[in-house]
């Protein structure tokens, strides 16, 4: 990473019932998720990094820019920092129509390259509603304006503090394909601030796991999920992600084929293209283990794998393995009792079988 | 019906009213803003001291007013080296008086207003580059415009019917501090009732049809 191409913030503050200490060092594209429970500092990040809240004694330089070093008495204030914030409410102004919100950044915007107003009224299929009023809104409708507007004002850093958490699911499910058409489309580094670990694995490039204003672990999604030696932030929802190709479609059995360094995945037959990136998340819970391989199973998806590491889970009956599939990791969950049965050790070799998987784009 | 002097008071009421009112917004959005967001210890005693008039009887406003804006007073004292002469008996003496007299009923509202905005839509301008001046403008006036608009119309109906603090500082003087309030005195002390009722009658209607379109506004504003 090149000091031209990250974002480096530094933060230290303490006081009684608070505490964040982050020193954050992040790619400068692509998104990166500050994952923790509540309370765990993630918000107080995000703030600090938007000039919203003066941190003193901060450090702050995104691709290069410095935001703010107060050692050298630099601290910019928000209006004067080209970023875009998402708040967890979408927050439009209530006395402008659509298209007033969206202009407000963009007419106050001092680089207009980029990023065009009917680009994002398209990203966002949000035309229809430019001349409603805010108030005349759904909750999934709103964010998306609020995104755009956010996007409109042409920043070099985007930051979403929990866009989703204030829908329901159904919403939800509406505005993540938006979300991941923007990663797609935009160059723009991302922070993307959540409790939820669905959103995470399926938006997120890099992983920073908070945990009282404390770094648990940062790096990317892949490596830093399939870590087990870390407390158990994601508890039931642990697993892995993978990165895959479409390879094939067989039509014969309604069947896809995923391709991935380890192998290929089998799933039901998807609508898309051969040779689209498809991201596969497996849980652990849906991963199961044989000593032989089974030639009479009903299941699939089943791979050749070696046992890297053992490590305790939150719940005493369960265990957690962490295996290698020709390179990639996977996350196995089994009970102690399985565990003792099949007599599992560091570097044993054996079978994966993968009950379910989630797809993303 | 309305004699010469009636009409003449009643012209100097509503110049009174309209440059106060001008003056107490210029004045009171700051004081209203600086009191909403301020976590300076003193904001309790400005608060203090601009709600006092809402307590005090208008003649101890208008004395203190009086002995300050004198020849022996302070601010008496200042006016009168800047070559401006003393305030008290005067037109311009009488809106510095009206102004102080009205302030609670301009900041007051106001005050309501911003702070009812709340913190995130700043924030939510600030992010999208607006400068502090330009959130004031942008974003707080027009989401406060319901408390503009009580406030301008509580300060003017206000200022319209002070009484005590007028005749404190202003006196009586015919086309300079004569407003209808003192016309109305003069009339009852002459025992002219008929004229005093005019006068008085209007000043009823007037106040009462203010307040009328003021609420009407407001529930509008809500069901909005």
């Amino acid at each position: 990473m090149s000091a031209e191409n990250c974002l480096k913030a530094r933060f230290n503050i303490s006081y009684p019932g608070f505490n964040l200490a982050v020193d954050l060092n992040l790619p400068g594209h692509g998104i990166s998720a500050l994952f923790g429970q509540s309370g765990s500092g993630k918000t107080s990040c995000l703030r600090a990094i938007a000039g919203l809240e003066h941190i003193p004694n901060g450090y702050l330089a995104i691709n290069g820019e410095v935001w703010q070093d107060d050692a050298n008495g630099i601290f910019l204030p928000t209006h004067q920092r080209a970023l875009g914030y998402v708040f967890q409410e979408a927050s439009l102004f209530a006395h402008l129509s659509v298209r007033q919100n969206l202009n407000y950044g963009l007419k106050r915007a001092q680089h207009k390259s980029g990023i065009g107003f009917d680009q994002v009224v398209e990203w966002l299929d949000i035309k229809p509603l430019l001349d409603r009023q805010p108030g005349h809104l759904s909750g999934g409708e709103r964010q998306r304006i609020a995104i755009a507007r956010a996007l409109l004002s042409q920043p070099r850093l985007l930051l979403f503090d929990e866009p989703l958490a204030a829908l329901d699911l159904k919403r939800k499910a509406e505005i993540l394909p938006f979300l991941e058409r923007l990663h797609e489309q935009l160059d723009i580094p991302m922070l993307y601030v959540s409790h939820a670990p669905d959103e995470v694995a399926r938006l997120a490039d890099h992983l920073v796991l908070l945990a009282d204003g404390n770094i648990v672990a940062s790096g990317p999604l892949q490596e830093t999920l399939a870590r087990i030696d870390l407390p158990p932030a994601f508890a039931d929802d642990a697993g892995v992600v993978i990165q895959t190709i479409l390879g094939g479609h067989e039509e014969e059995d309604h069947l896809s084929r995923l391709d991935f360094s380890g192998g290929s995945i089998y799933v039901s037959r998807q609508p898309q293209a051969i040779g689209r990136r498809m991201r596969c998340r497996i849980h652990a819970r849906d991963v199961s283990l044989n000593l032989e391989r089974q030639l009479h199973s009903s299941i699939l998806n089943i791979f050749s794998a070696q046992v890297i590491a053992i490590a305790a889970t939150d719940n005493p009956a369960n265990i957690l393995v962490r295996l290698d599939v020709a390179g990639t990791p996977l996350l196995a969950r089994i009970t102690r009792r399985s565990l003792q049965h099949l007599n599992l050790s560091i570097g044993m070799v054996l079978w994966a079988q993968i009950k379910a998987v989630a797809l993303f784009e | 019906m309305l004699s010469e002097a009636d009409f003449a008071a009643l012209l100097l009421t509503l110049k009174v009213a309209s440059l106060s009112t001008v003056l107490l917004l210029i004045l009171g959005t700051p004081i209203a803003w600086w009191l909403v967001r301020t976590p300076s210890r003193w904001k309790g005693i400005v608060n203090a001291v601009v709600a006092l008039p809402l307590v005090l009887p208008p003649s101890v406003l208008g004395f203190y007013l009086l002995v300050l804006m004198g020849p022996a007073g302070m601010i008496g004292h200042l006016t009168a080296q800047l070559g401006w002469g003393t305030l008290p008996f005067t037109f311009t003496g009488l809106v510095v008086a009206s102004v102080l007299y009205s302030l609670p009923f301009v900041v007051q509202p106001l005050q309501t207003a911003f702070s009812s905005i709340g913190e995130r839509p700043l924030e939510v301008a600030a992010t999208l580059r607006a400068s502090p001046l330009d959130r004031f403008f942008s974003v707080v006036v027009p989401l406060a415009r319901p408390g503009f608009i009580t406030a301008t119309v509580l300060g003017f109906a206000h200022t319209v019917g002070e009484f005590g603090v007028v005749l404190m500082v202003g006196g009586n003087i015919p086309g300079q501090t004569r407003v209808v309030s003192v016309q109305i005195y003069n009339h009852v002390e002459a025992l002219e009732y008929t004229e005093a009722h005019t006068l008085a009658g209007g000043l009823l209607v007037f106040s009462f049809c203010v307040l009328l379109c003021l609420y009407a506004f407001n529930s509008s504003v809500i069901k909005k």
